[in-house]
């Protein structure tokens, strides 16, 4: 059986434009599709299925000489089951008129849903992802600050025992002294000596308690400055946090708004 | 004998036709006709499958025309078996819709529209079942389309028309290419009847019946919901009125798995799509259960283990070996029966509390002890626990994949109990948060029943408020709820309640939830679509009808041994393809 080529290439292009139809969001132009569809496959079904020939009706023309009468049956059957679904589409679609003004077909908002509740998953992972990564910060703070406490411990006994170590030194230049000139000076020189001597003493203890006051002084500017510093840094902290949970919050509410659109039709688009 | 054999599709027609006649009158006449059609559908189904299972296929042809040319209807093991099962499921949906309909002062539209889409459906499952020529399985398949079609957008909400737009397109282009294929079909063996296709594509060329496989296949697979094609099941099954997805989900899938063992063991036995079955199948199988187990909506979560479940069966047809095939036959005959009563009781904890979704439900196990059992039982039958028939099942494919033993059949076996497991996990999660766990305070919990047994008059007050379907009729019916809402909270409104979820706040916080979350939640839909009250009541045949399915599927259990051996002998008979074919084109061929 050769093959005629003109009807099956018009069943193609009716196959193909009903199918690129039927890709529509309109129910409108997906019915046209259906119908478009429906035409190309009896089309085919007509054409693949005998040669033409004489209408299959007995006494009219010779049994040998007439077309198959079967495919016609089946054609004509889907041709009324084409027709039906097509009134239901129609009325589908006047329904869908009704209650939203349009004939689109809507997104699945069950869908929406669940893909909703995988993104705030997603935003929660993150805000406490930056949680932890704070939380690390500030003992990381803490740690230092402890390490610094030590230092300036250390630092102080040093200085004490240093001074320490000096007046021991001074005591005994101071006795070796006593036994070189002893004897050789008058007893007012030595009174003057250790009147002398007491002045100086008095002189360093003065100088050792100014240098103790600065040290305290010092150490307590540190502490403040310490103290400002952690408090800036936890400022920074609630400030970022705040800011995570306001963009979290935005987030979700972005996501509501899309969900809402997508239940509101009028502003229905491709997401 | 034969002459019974046009009865389960002519039958359904016919009194689909006198109740398309009668109209919303008569009420009790009407449920008589509905329901004493199915019973002796029923009746013959099981006449049938003795007389199948005992004389070999029986074969009809319609209109009295000879066997190649005419219609002929065919009822073999295999056909009988399901049509037994489907027919069974089918009244017991039948009763619940009624039993339902009835409680909710539902009356006209499901006596006029539901019942005549639903006998004519199930008038196309039958045919499809039965028949033993491809373009009638088209014409079947229609048939149970039309069906669907209205049963599915019943009532014409938005959801249901959105779900119905995608379920009717799918449809639609499935029905086009399976015409594509009978076209094929016919251009290139000149006869439509299988029977004798079974003869005449053997001599083809490797690649025109390759063609005519995979197209043929591609159209079953959509209505099966394998999975490259199973997208459209859970976006549109769940919106459906209870009892219809219920029935969708026991039956439409199955003719869909029933047309694919038609085809891959009479038209074309071993052919070599086996091993892409294969990978479907596994893949069917797997994302179907991921994706029940991120559902939180209990009708959603089946509509995905639905999906995830056919993909055994498929398993079963690849293997092509009887007691793939055997197994493939038991696991749908347990499919069809628990996926359907896990969907009844689904449309019952929706009228229960106003929800099937888990973030709102919990503590039904102490609301509704009944409903919890009757979910239980399936669920687990569902997951595989043994020695229910869903374990029985899953042993005789895993069985029939040992014995295969190739690499793809053992990745299969494994496929298959880990989709058994993840099963488990789905209904567990489910159950834990349904009905085990405390319910939130803001959960429709047991205060929040609106209509008990002293206020029949408020679902007829939202009956009368519903004529008109505007915005401001839920609004008001409301309103006028929510001043009967305090008295009724104290009465029947409390078994087991925690003194309602508002109880420091006074009425005005007993309200919100109230009002707002279960006297008209959204969502809660009953047959026609519209917002239900809630209630505390189930009817007893809604029970009566569950139970009986859920008895059914425990009962595979008792009659394990018969019915495996049945299934046994079916797959062989299939594999045979001789008695099909020689009962219909005579012993002589």
């Amino acid at each position: 059986m050769s093959v005629p080529l003109l009807p099956i290439a018009a069943s193609a292009t009716l196959v193909a434009a009903g199918a690129s139809l039927l890709l529509e969001r309109s129910l409108v132009r997906l019915l046209a599709g259906v119908i478009l569809l429906g035409n190309g496959v009896n089309l085919l079904i007509v054409t693949v299925s005998g040669p033409p020939g004489d209408p299959p009706i007995l006494g009219r023309s010779a049994p040998g000489r007439m077309a198959d009468p079967l495919p016609q049956a089946m054609v004509l059957t889907s041709i009324v089951i084409t027709m039906g679904v097509t009134a239901f589409l129609l009325s589908m679609v006047h329904r869908s008129w009704q209650l939203t003004g349009g004939d689109e077909v809507q997104d699945d908002t069950e869908d929406r849903r669940v893909r909703l509740r995988s993104q705030r998953g997603e935003i929660a992972e993150a805000v406490r992802e930056r949680r932890r990564a704070y939380r690390g910060l500030v003992a990381g703070q803490r740690a230092e600050l402890v390490r610094l406490n030590a230092a300036r411990h250390e630092r102080e006994r040093r200085a004490a025992r240093e001074m320490r170590r000096r007046i021991d030194e001074t005591g005994a230049e101071l006795d070796r002294w006593v036994r070189e000139h002893g004897e050789a000076l008058p007893p007012e020189r030595v009174a003057e000596r250790r009147a002398e001597a007491r002045r100086a003493e008095e002189e360093s203890r003065r100088e050792r308690h100014e240098r103790v006051r600065r040290i305290r002084e010092d150490f307590a500017r540190r502490e403040r400055e310490l103290a400002e510093h952690e408090r800036e840094v936890r400022e920074r902290l609630k400030v970022r946090r705040r800011e995570a949970r306001k963009q979290m919050r935005a987030a979700i509410r972005a996501d509501r708004a899309r969900q809402a659109r997508a239940e509101d039709p009028d502003l229905e688009g491709d997401d | 004998m034969e002459s019974l054999v046009p009865v389960p599709v002519v039958l359904p027609l016919l009194a689909a036709a006198l109740k398309l006649a009668i109209g919303g009158r008569l009420r009790r006449t009407q449920a008589f006709i509905s329901v004493g059609t199915l019973a002796v559908v029923l009746a013959v189904s099981l006449v049938l499958l003795v007389a199948a299972d005992r004389q070999g296929p029986l074969v009809t042809n319609a209109g009295g025309w000879p066997a190649p040319f005419g219609i002929s209807l065919v009822a073999d093991r295999l056909a009988t078996v399901m049509l037994t099962v489907s027919s069974a499921v089918t009244l017991c949906v039948m009763v619940f819709s009624q039993a339902q309909a009835y409680a909710d002062q539902e009356q006209a539209a499901p006596l006029a529209i539901f019942h005549p889409a639903y006998l004519i459906m199930s008038a196309g499952v039958s045919d499809a079942f039965l028949t033993g020529d491809l373009f009638n399985l088209f014409v079947a398949f229609e048939m149970l389309l039309s069906g669907s079609y209205v049963l599915l957008t019943f009532g014409g909400t938005e959801s249901r028309v959105r779900a119905g737009a995608t379920y009717a397109v799918v449809a639609l282009v499935s029905s086009m290419l399976f015409l594509v294929a009978i076209a094929v079909t016919y251009g290139a063996t000149g006869t439509v009847s299988m029977a004798q296709l079974a003869e005449r594509f053997t001599p083809l060329p490797g690649s025109v019946r390759l063609l005519v496989e995979l197209t043929l296949l591609l159209v079953f697979v959509v209505k099966a919901a394998v999975f490259p094609m199973s997208g459209w099941l859970p976006d549109s099954y769940p919106t459906a009125p209870a009892p219809a997805t219920a029935l969708f989900a026991g039956l439409l899938t199955k003719v869909g798995v029933y047309s694919i063992i038609r085809l891959e063991a009479l038209l074309f036995p071993g052919g070599p799509v086996g091993g892409l079955l294969m990978w479907a199948a596994l893949a069917t199988m797997l994302l179907g259960v991921l994706g029940a187990a991120a559902q939180t909506d209990i009708k959603r979560m089946l509509s995905f283990t639905l999906v995830s479940h056919i993909g055994y069966m498929v398993f079963g047809v690849a293997l092509f070996s009887v007691g793939g095939m055997a197994g493939a036959v038991l696991y749908a005959v347990h499919h069809i029966t628990v996926q359907t009563s896990l969907f009844l009781v689904a449309g019952m904890i929706e009228r229960r509390t106003g929800t099937t979704s888990v973030d709102r439900l919990g503590g039904l196990l102490g609301l509704a002890p009944l409903i919890s059992v009757l979910f239980f039982v399936p669920a687990m039958n569902l997951a595989g626990i043994p020695p229910m028939s869903g374990f029985l099942g899953k042993l005789a494919l895993v069985r029939a994949g040992v014995a295969d033993g190739s690499p793809v059949a053992l990745t299969l076996v494994a496929g298959g109990l880990v989709t058994s497991l993840l099963t488990l996990y789905a209904v567990a999660m489910t159950w834990n948060r349904a009905f085990w766990r405390t319910p939130p305070p803001d959960v429709a919990g047991a205060g929040t029943v609106l209509e008990g047994e002293e206020t029949p008059e408020d679902a007829e007050g939202s009956g009368g408020a519903e004529g008109s379907e505007d915005a401001e009729s839920p609004e008001g019916a409301g309103g006028s709820e929510g001043a009967g809402d305090p008295g009724e909270r104290g009465g029947p409104g409390g078994p087991g309640g925690p003194g309602g979820p508002g109880g420091p706040d006074g009425p005005g916080e007993a309200r919100g939830p109230g009002a707002a979350g279960a006297g008209r939640a959204r969502g809660t839909e009953g047959i026609t679509g519209r917002e239900i009250v809630t209630s505390v009541r189930m009817p007893p045949p809604m029970i009566g009808a569950t139970a009986a399915l859920v008895a059914l599927g425990l009962s595979y259990t008792v009659l394990a041994g018969p019915l495996s051996a049945f299934t046994v002998r079916t797959a062989a008979e299939l594999l045979a393809r001789r008695p099909y074919i020689s009962a219909v084109l005579g012993s002589g061929r």
